[in-house]
């Protein structure tokens, strides 16, 4: 499989990074080199294999359904860019 | 008088233990240090002087009481992608700019709570992307170690080239590193000092900024083994905040030192053995197998076959799990952002202006084999062959195999700005083929030096064991250790 520039574009715009017509065309050939590389996996046959999902073989421990943490709103909001009274501020989203 | 910088991490602890040296004036020494020498090396992107004689101060009162813990007054480098309360953290990324966390990874807070001393945050690849430490938004580490006759600057490794450098230049005693597909193990290669990637679960991945949070894993890097072993079991914990971290006790690591090897099957994978590898690696790797065989150790040829498939397969897994995790910086919550006319734009123009390249291609990568259509060619296919992977060690252990020999990298360090690199990202990720199928099947490894080659630079063997045997790694690095030496670059900074 290949990627073409309009493809290189919608994926560009799916990981919300703006890129200009040369950075784009520079990427065709760098994702394609890539994916090039990693076609070599349709040489293995995983036919019956189970996905990995987990590295270790661990039952994931489940905390008790608490409040154990808050009362933070001024550090969440510490390192924000544009805050007004704890709230997060951005661009008008809503018409 | 003795530059006390010299001093191992064990010598310091029993020096400062004495009273022989003070915990102030020990981190006196690495401040002037890093003084003198970051011009040059670039390995801290932040230093912390009052912090750190703040808290050397308090490891001499503690000490002066007896109270004193496991590392107490020994200062340390801090990767830049752990968070560190207050202080610098941004992955090496434009797109954190001005982040100082209102919180501690759970790592760093285990290292302050056995008494160690921060002097600053190390220099890596931007969000540990990279082989080099040249996707750096601050600029390439410079390696301390040059070839002989040649003033070429060549790179540390990365994406921990950071940690590495200043730990292999003496700007600090020790350092934590991160490794996903070899970012440790591979700056400690091209630098002479020994990193070890433990066991997927053994150290807790909370504050620490997540790249593949499936591959992710803290480590040391430090001069010799046994200040690796020191400084792992202070970093080590199961941790109530990562539930993949592991509930399993830590052993003291250093007690495997000097264990005797008899009886021992070290495996050597013919896989590796990889067309055009250089005869002073393959020789370097001979001679660790005869260094274990005068151990008492048995040779055993061994096969992983679907060792070529790691790389590919992680070069789907890590792209996809980043794109995921990096997500998040989006101009709102923290660091960078660049107005746009509306939301949407705001974002595309802050993530264009805050990452670098290299981190926009692993995350356009993952958006894309992660898309409608593709999921199953792509990423389900690779967790298969991830399984396979894993499903090769888990063989050689069944047969008896405590513990593998392999390379760590396929040539000793190369030079800043080299072009045949900078040209092909896939050339840059075969830099890591003798590394990522650690990660890939979550075991632990470890790269300690060998020997120089040809040109006067350091070479590594890596050592692979079983989950949660990293005494295993340690006694058998140690015996490589003994053998072979360690390594120190001339100073030339």
């Amino acid at each position: 499989m290949s990627v073409d520039l309009a493809t290189v574009k919608r994926v560009a715009r799916l990981s919300r990074i703006a890129v200009t017509e040369e950075e784009a065309e520079r990427m065709v050939g760098e994702l394609n080199g890539i994916l090039g590389f990693v076609e070599q996996l349709s040489e293995v046959d995983v036919t019956g294999v189970e996905p990995m999902t987990s590295v270790t073989p661990i039952i994931m421990r489940k905390r008790h359904d608490a409040v154990t943490d808050g009362d933070k709103a001024d550090d969440v909001v510490a390192n924000a860019p544009a805050t007004d009274q704890n709230f997060f501020l951005v661009p008008k989203v809503v018409e | 008088m003795t530059d006390l910088t010299s001093f191992s991490i064990a010598e310091a602890r029993d020096k400062l233990k004495s009273r022989d040296i003070s915990a102030v004036e020990l981190t006196q020494s690495y401040l002037s240090a890093i003084d003198a020498a970051n011009g040059a090396l670039n390995a801290y992107v932040a230093v912390t002087p009052d912090t750190a004689l703040a808290m050397a101060k308090a490891s001499d009162e503690r000490l002066a009481t007896g109270k004193g813990g496991a590392l107490e007054g020994i200062p340390l480098g801090v990767k830049d992608l752990f968070a560190t309360e207050g202080v610098h953290t941004q992955a090496a990324s434009h797109i954190l700019d001005g982040f100082k966390p209102k919180y501690e990874s759970t790592v760093t807070q285990n290292l302050w709570n056995d008494g160690a001393v921060m002097l600053g945050k190390l220099n890596m690849d931007e969000f540990a992307m990279g082989s080099s430490n040249e996707s750096s938004y601050y600029g390439p580490v410079v390696n301390p170690w040059k070839a002989e006759g040649s003033d070429e600057k060549l790179v540390p490794g990365g994406s921990s080239g950071g940690s590495a450098a200043a730990v292999a230049a003496r700007l600090c005693a020790g350092a934590t590193a991160t490794d996903t597909g070899g970012s440790i193990r591979q700056p400690a290669a091209f630098t002479g000092t020994v990193g070890i990637k433990p066991t997927y679960g053994r150290c807790s991945r909370w504050g620490i900024a997540a790249y593949a949070s499936s591959l992710d894993q803290a480590g040391p890097i430090a001069r010799d083994v046994r200040d690796a072993a020191i400084l792992l079991k202070s970093m080590a914990s199961v941790d109530l905040k990562d539930s993949t971290s592991v509930d399993l006790p830590v052993p003291d690591y250093e007690a495997s030192l000097g264990q005797s090897l008899k009886g021992m099957k070290i495996g050597i994978p013919r896989e590796y053995r990889v067309e055009g590898m250089p005869e002073e690696i393959e020789k370097l790797w001979a001679q660790g197998m005869q260094w274990l065989k005068d151990a008492g150790a048995e040779i055993v040829d061994i096969s992983l076959p679907h060792t070529k498939y790691a790389l590919p397969a992680y070069y789907i897994v890590a792209p996809a799990e980043a794109s995921s995790n990096l997500a998040r910086y989006d101009g709102v919550r923290y660091g960078l952002r660049v107005d746009g006319k509306d939301i949407a734009d705001m974002y595309e123009k802050t993530r264009a202006a805050g990452f670098g390249k290299e981190v926009k291609r692993r995350i356009m990568i993952g958006t894309y084999v992660l898309s409608a259509g593709y999921y199953d060619a792509y990423y389900l296919k690779a967790q298969k062959v991830r399984t396979l992977i894993k499903r090769d060690f888990e063989t050689v252990f069944h047969d008896g195999v405590d513990a593998v020999l392999a390379p760590i990298t396929p040539s000793s360090a190369f030079a800043i700005g080299d072009k045949e690199l900078a040209a092909d990202p896939v050339k840059m990720y075969l830099q890591d083929v003798f590394t990522i199928t650690v990660n890939m099947a979550g075991l632990p490894g470890l790269s300690v030096p060998a020997g120089l080659d040809h040109k006067g630079l350091p070479l590594g063997l890596q050592l692979i064991g079983k989950p949660f045997e990293e005494e295993t790694l340690f006694k058998t690095a140690h015996v490589i250790e003994q053998a072979a030496g360690t390594f120190s670059p001339a100073k030339w900074w």
